[in-house]
């Protein structure tokens, strides 16, 4: 099997170096046609574990490949764990990035870093695939910066505009926040446990579970919840929760595609993986779980809130993911890993989905994202305008489609859940229905809907997008119908993730969930006269009334609200707060030491004084070698009678 | 193997009498032709450093290549040279480098090339030699010859400022050598011997260790630098030119680091454990202090400059936490990684300051500026390069993957042992290094061409193109795999480990 992994992971790889070295050489339709087949091959390839051992009954793999290094009697390996978790990333994974790669060839079509860009899109590919299938935390954080890096390079891939290179530098930095977290409980995880191997670590983590360290004096604090609240932070930088979210919205600079892969559907949610991963030892501490959960759930209510008042296409899903992720994260917060993996797994491929079609509807219109410049387009653009629907239809939770089954396990995971701060998450994840229902339906009346704003010029050259485009559009549309429905039972209630995710009994909301399961026709009845249909309804109802009905309204209440809605254009001031105290403040920082520090007191004081004080002796010592005889003579007296005058004193007093 | 095949001491002489050869027979010859013998004497010297590790035994616990002759007998001076695992990586740094260097300055120096390619050839000599020298006094000679044609180097193709740069790193570093050589006197005094191994067993109280300590660390801290003795670090590179700055970040500021693992922690190991505080304290200033510093730069060069203090902070912090480490842990086999740690951090960045230095030396021969506000958009005009240097500014930025994240996270590993806000400030680099390095790319390579000195920019030639492979080739490897460069360390490290676990005060 290793060599199975290892052509899985390597193919990307390889294919990413020969667009990217050889882009020349291989030409436009080379690079596109290598970097696809390549992830293509690492899909059909996953699939082989995802049948032998998540389907299946086979063990789960891990092997180590070889030794990075070994220093102060502990290994460091590079190996694969490929066990139920790791085997349905790799699925999704590999799927979203071969249709977002057939998209580009349609996206990318007149772009001059065409070679570059398929090689970027391939080695992120195989970055993320380092990530989910290490079998240690070492090569975890290796695959984590390496997706970051890659990430930096796409948001940034169009380097002359200002704005890109704004935000991929702030993603960048913004994302090493949250790595210097990771970075020390990685470290914190070295000296405890001794190992950096998942497996050995979470086999003796349970032995910690009262151990207190103390880390300011006089305050002991469990040890377990400083590993995993320092893992959480890394987490935080790469599943973009609040306060380290700031970085996602602007990464929209980038390319749409990527946008679609990295900030959506996979990269993002690296961070939701991890924690799951981490499962053994997040269970062993109430109070991280507690954080974790909070934390999600002012994401997933604030950031939605956000969608709200966003007029850039692609900012509203932007947004829309934000929320989504906060999701993922009170489900990890409620020991539902299993809930908020499967909700990673349906988000994927809708959200993708979503970004792909907003895509496809920014190229239609020439590279136009206001959506205030929109409307009507459902009549041009029938394929797009069917699959965004489906998209948004999955991503309100409408009943039947993906994201119903997920959304809805992880409200009612909230429900019953005992962690502290349950009561707060689960009204933040049940307000958080209607609201993504109203931003969601806000951008379909908008963009589809409506009277068409924009001109007659752009109305000549409107037409669906071409097939490379469209039908990485409904093959991601089919997993957005029907991925819930298939894999609930299982995923939610059944075996599915064997032993890659472990839950304590009493933190167990899923199993109480599961004595009400009754399958998937019971629990779609159910849904249908559950809280969250009305308010996704009600939601959609009210977007409806708002942008069609009558669209004059949203500018009465933006004007009424006017405190509110300037706070949210303001996005709650992270942005000018982060830049004022933050960037400013290191620049400023910086400025101070080197002028104060360095140049003022180092240089100016101790070494260039010391040079004067010196040059400063030797002219007064000058003056004392006057060249004149007598000048000398006078001063042998003078000294000769001082010590005349102390022998004097030495013996006669 | 043959004892008589004196090859460690054709590694030291060869370079410099090929130097010499250079600079005498250069102003008979057309410069090409000493362009040819400096490329054909380092690539020869390189070869032989490979020969040594390609005999060098991983496994075993005596000195390798060992040759010893009386010199001065009537103070027992001896030419006494050899090599251990942690000299051997240092060489090989050292060899390789120069090659780098001779390439450099190929078409860029019109200036007495000849004199310039022998300074480096000496130069590389000198300083495989004070790696090598296992006798205090020879040791001395090298360390000090060293500075003579680096002098010349700055002083002759520096900078307009170059005479108070030269006159600065001159003086600094004489001032705290000159201390080293009253202290290896001092323990000659007390022990009898002038090989180094010899004072490594010399008995001396915890004063006499204190006092040696200071010497050394007035010698080394200068040379590595440490904060805060650093202020000549910035002047010297911001004034030499590309091939000295290389050099010297690359490898003259590793002398220090081997100083401490040569000398001061094995000599004195009590006294540096009993200021083990204060240097942990001098590292984290450094890490932290001029990691701030370094993002208030608007020259180049000096930022580079900034970025290897603080991360030659790295090294001191690796090698001087392992006491603590072992008291906390009560281990002295997890302190063995501080200071491999250390090692594999002065070796990377051998690799990445060498190539940050000549991305910016590519820049300057074009541009002639090294202010980052007179470039802009370079990606637009030299896309190659941008790739090149991309790779390299992530690998400063300790990206893992690449050599520069190796050191970082191992001695990060041990200092949480030591105290968690050790750490704690110590992983502050992975924010502040993220953030003056990219921030730096993104002003000078992103963006759109903003003049025409930009615009007229043409992509990295053949030559550069090899030298920046060859330096990107390591940076990659060693951090896919540094497994080899531990091999190599291993056995020399854990001996020094348990040299120093043992008090002297018994």
């Amino acid at each position: 099997m290793g060599t199975l992994y290892l052509v899985i992971i390597l193919a990307p790889l390889v294919a990413a170096i020969a667009a990217g070295l050889f882009g020349k050489l291989i030409g436009r339709s080379g690079a596109h046609w290598i970097t696809s087949g390549a992830v293509a091959l690492s899909f059909f390839l996953s699939l082989v574990p995802f049948w032998n051992i998540v389907i299946g009954t086979d063990e789960p793999y891990n092997e180590n490949l070889y030794t990075w290094l070994s220093s102060g009697g502990l290994n460091f390996h590079i190996g694969f764990l490929v066990d139920e978790l790791s085997a349905t990333m790799m699925v999704v994974v590999t799927f979203v990035s071969w249709m977002v790669h057939i998209y580009t060839v349609g996206y990318m079509h007149d772009d001059p870093g065409y070679q570059r860009f398929f090689s970027y899109i391939s080695l992120f590919t195989f970055a993320m695939l380092m990530l989910v299938m290490s079998n240690n935390f070492l090569q975890l954080f290796f695959g984590w910066e390496a997706v970051g890096v890659v990430s930096y390079l796409l948001i940034g891939f169009w380097y002359t505009r200002p704005t890109a290179i704004y935000a991929n530098l702030k993603a960048f930095l913004v994302n090493r926040v949250g790595d210097f977290g990771f970075l020390l409980g990685i470290a914190a995880v070295v000296m405890y446990f001794d190992s950096l191997d998942y497996l050995e670590v979470f086999a003796v983590a349970a032995n910690f579970e009262h151990t207190m360290v103390s880390v300011i004096p006089g305050a002991d604090w469990s040890l377990m919840t400083m590993v995993c609240l320092l893992l959480f932070v890394g987490a935080m930088g790469k599943s973009a929760q609040v306060p380290l979210h700031v970085w996602l919205p602007d990464s929209m600079e980038g390319p749409t595609p990527i946008s679609a892969l990295i900030h959506a559907a996979t990269m993002v949610t690296a961070g939701i993986f991890m924690v799951a991963r981490m499962s053994p030892l997040f269970e062993l501490s109430e109070t991280a779980l507690s954080t974790v959960l909070i934390i999600g759930s002012i994401t997933a209510f604030f950031m939605g809130l956000l969608g709200l008042v966003q007029n850039d296409i692609k900012r509203v899903v932007a947004y829309s993911t934000l929320s989504q992720l906060g999701y993922m994260t009170v489900a990890l917060g409620a020991s539902a890993y299993a809930a908020a993996i499967f909700h990673l797994f349906t988000h994927a491929f809708f959200k993708a989905l979503l970004f792909l079609a907003a895509g496809s509807v920014i190229i239609a219109l020439h590279h136009e994202q206001d959506m205030r410049k929109m409307g009507g387009l459902k009549r041009y653009m029938p394929v797009t305008y069917w699959t965004s629907l489906i998209g948004s239809l999955a991503l309100i939770g409408f009943p039947g489609f993906a994201g119903f089954f997920s959304k809805d396990a992880i409200i009612e995971a909230v429900h019953y859940s005992q962690i502290p701060g349950a009561g707060i998450a689960y009204a933040a994840v049940l307000s958080g229905v209607f609201i993504t229902a109203l931003y969601s339906f806000r951008l379909v009346f908008m963009v589809f809907h409506g009277p068409e704003r924009f001109d007659d010029h752009t109305r000549e050259h409107l037409h669906e997008s071409p097939k490379v485009v469209t039908i990485p559009l409904i093959a991601l549309a089919v997993p957005s119908v029907i991925a819930g429905a298939l894999f609930v039972g299982d995923m939610l209630f059944g075996e599915y993730f064997g032993s890659s995710i472990v839950v304590h009994a009493e933190h167990d909301v899923l199993a109480q969930l599961g004595l009400e399961y009754h399958g998937v026709i019971g629990m779609l009845t159910h849904g249908l006269m559950q809280t969250p249909f009305w308010l996704a309804t009600s939601g959609v109802g009210v977007a409806w009334f708002l942008y069609i009905k009558r669209p004059d309204i949203p500018a009465t209440i933006a004007s009424s609200l006017s405190v509110v809605h300037k706070v949210l254009l303001d996005k709650y001031g992270f942005d000018r707060f982060n830049d004022w105290f933050f960037a400013g403040g290191a620049r400023g920082t910086g400025g101070l030491l080197w002028r104060i520090g360095d140049v003022a007191l180092i240089d100016g004081l101790l070494v260039n004084g010391s040079a004067r004080a010196v040059g400063w002796w030797a002219g007064v010592i000058r003056h004392v070698q006057s060249g004149y005889l007598y000048h000398y003579a006078f001063a042998m007296i003078l000294g000769l009678l001082a010590l005349l005058g102390l022998f004097v004193h030495k013996v006669f007093v | 193997m043959p004892a008589d095949f004196s090859i460690l001491s054709l590694t030291i002489w060869l370079p410099i009498v090929g130097g010499l050869w250079v600079i005498f027979a250069g102003r008979r010859v057309h410069d090409s032709a000493v362009r040819k013998d400096a490329l054909l004497f380092s690539v020869l010297t390189l070869l032989l450093s490979a020969l040594l590790w390609h005999r060098f035994d991983n496994s075993a616990v005596e000195l390798q290549f060992v040759e010893r002759l009386p010199w001065i007998e009537a103070f027992g001076i001896e030419y006494f040279i050899g090599i251990d695992g942690i000299a051997l990586p240092l060489i090989l740094l050292t060899t390789f480098t120069t090659v780098l260097v001779v390439l450099a300055g190929w078409v860029v120096i019109k200036d007495r090339l000849s004199l310039y390619m022998g300074s480096f050839l000496i130069l590389e000599g000198l300083m495989i030699g004070v790696f090598s020298a296992l006798d205090a006094i020879l040791f001395y000679i090298f360390w000090e010859a060293m500075l003579i044609p680096m002098f010349l180097i700055i002083g002759i193709w520096g900078g307009p400022r170059r005479v108070y740069a030269t006159i600065k790193f001159f003086l600094y570093t004489l001032m705290g050598s000159l201390f080293m050589l009253v202290a290896l006197l001092y323990i000659h005094n007390k022990g009898g011997s002038f090989a180094i191994f010899a004072m490594h067993e010399t008995a001396l109280t915890l004063i006499e260790q204190q006092w040696i300590f200071v010497a050394f660390l007035l010698a080394f801290a200068v040379k590595i630098p440490m904060w805060p003795v650093h202020t000549w670090l910035p002047d010297a590179h911001v004034e030499a030119p590309t091939g000295g700055s290389v050099v010297l970040a690359a490898i003259m500021l590793k002398m220090g680091g081997y100083g401490f693992v040569r000398f001061s922690l094995p000599i004195a190991p009590d006294a540096s454990a009993s200021f083990d505080g204060l240097m942990i304290a001098l590292s984290l200033i450094a890490i932290v202090y001029i990691g701030f510093v370094a993002l208030a730069q608007s020259d180049m060069k000096k930022l580079i400059a900034y970025s290897s203090i603080s991360h030659m902070g790295f090294v001191t912090l690796g090698l001087f936490v392992v006491f603590q480490v072992a008291s906390a842990t009560g281990e002295w086999q997890q302190a063995a990684m501080g200071i491999e740690g250390g090692m594999v951090q002065m070796i990377s960045h051998g690799f990445i300051s060498a190539a940050m230095f000549l991305c910016v030396g590519v820049m300057y021969d074009r541009v002639h500026s090294r202010e980052i506000g007179d470039y802009g958009g370079v990606a637009n005009t030299m896309p190659v390069f941008a790739g090149f240097m991309m790779l390299f500014a992530m690998a400063n930025a300790g990206l893992p993957g690449t050599s520069g994240f190796v050191g970082e996270f191992l001695v990060i590993l041990t200092a949480f042992k030591a105290n968690v806000w050790y750490a704690f400030l110590a992983a502050l680099t992975l924010i502040l290094g993220a953030a003056y390095t990219l921030w730096m790319y993104k002003r000078v390579i992103f963006g759109a061409v903003s003049n025409p000195a930009v615009a007229q920019l043409t992509d990295i030639n053949g030559r550069e193109k090899l030298m920046l492979s060859a330096l990107a080739v390591m940076v990659m490897l060693f951090g896919i795999w540094p497994a080899p460069l531990f091999d190599m360390m291993h056995v020399s490290v854990e001996q020094l480990v348990n040299h120093i676990s043992q008090s002297k005060l018994r």
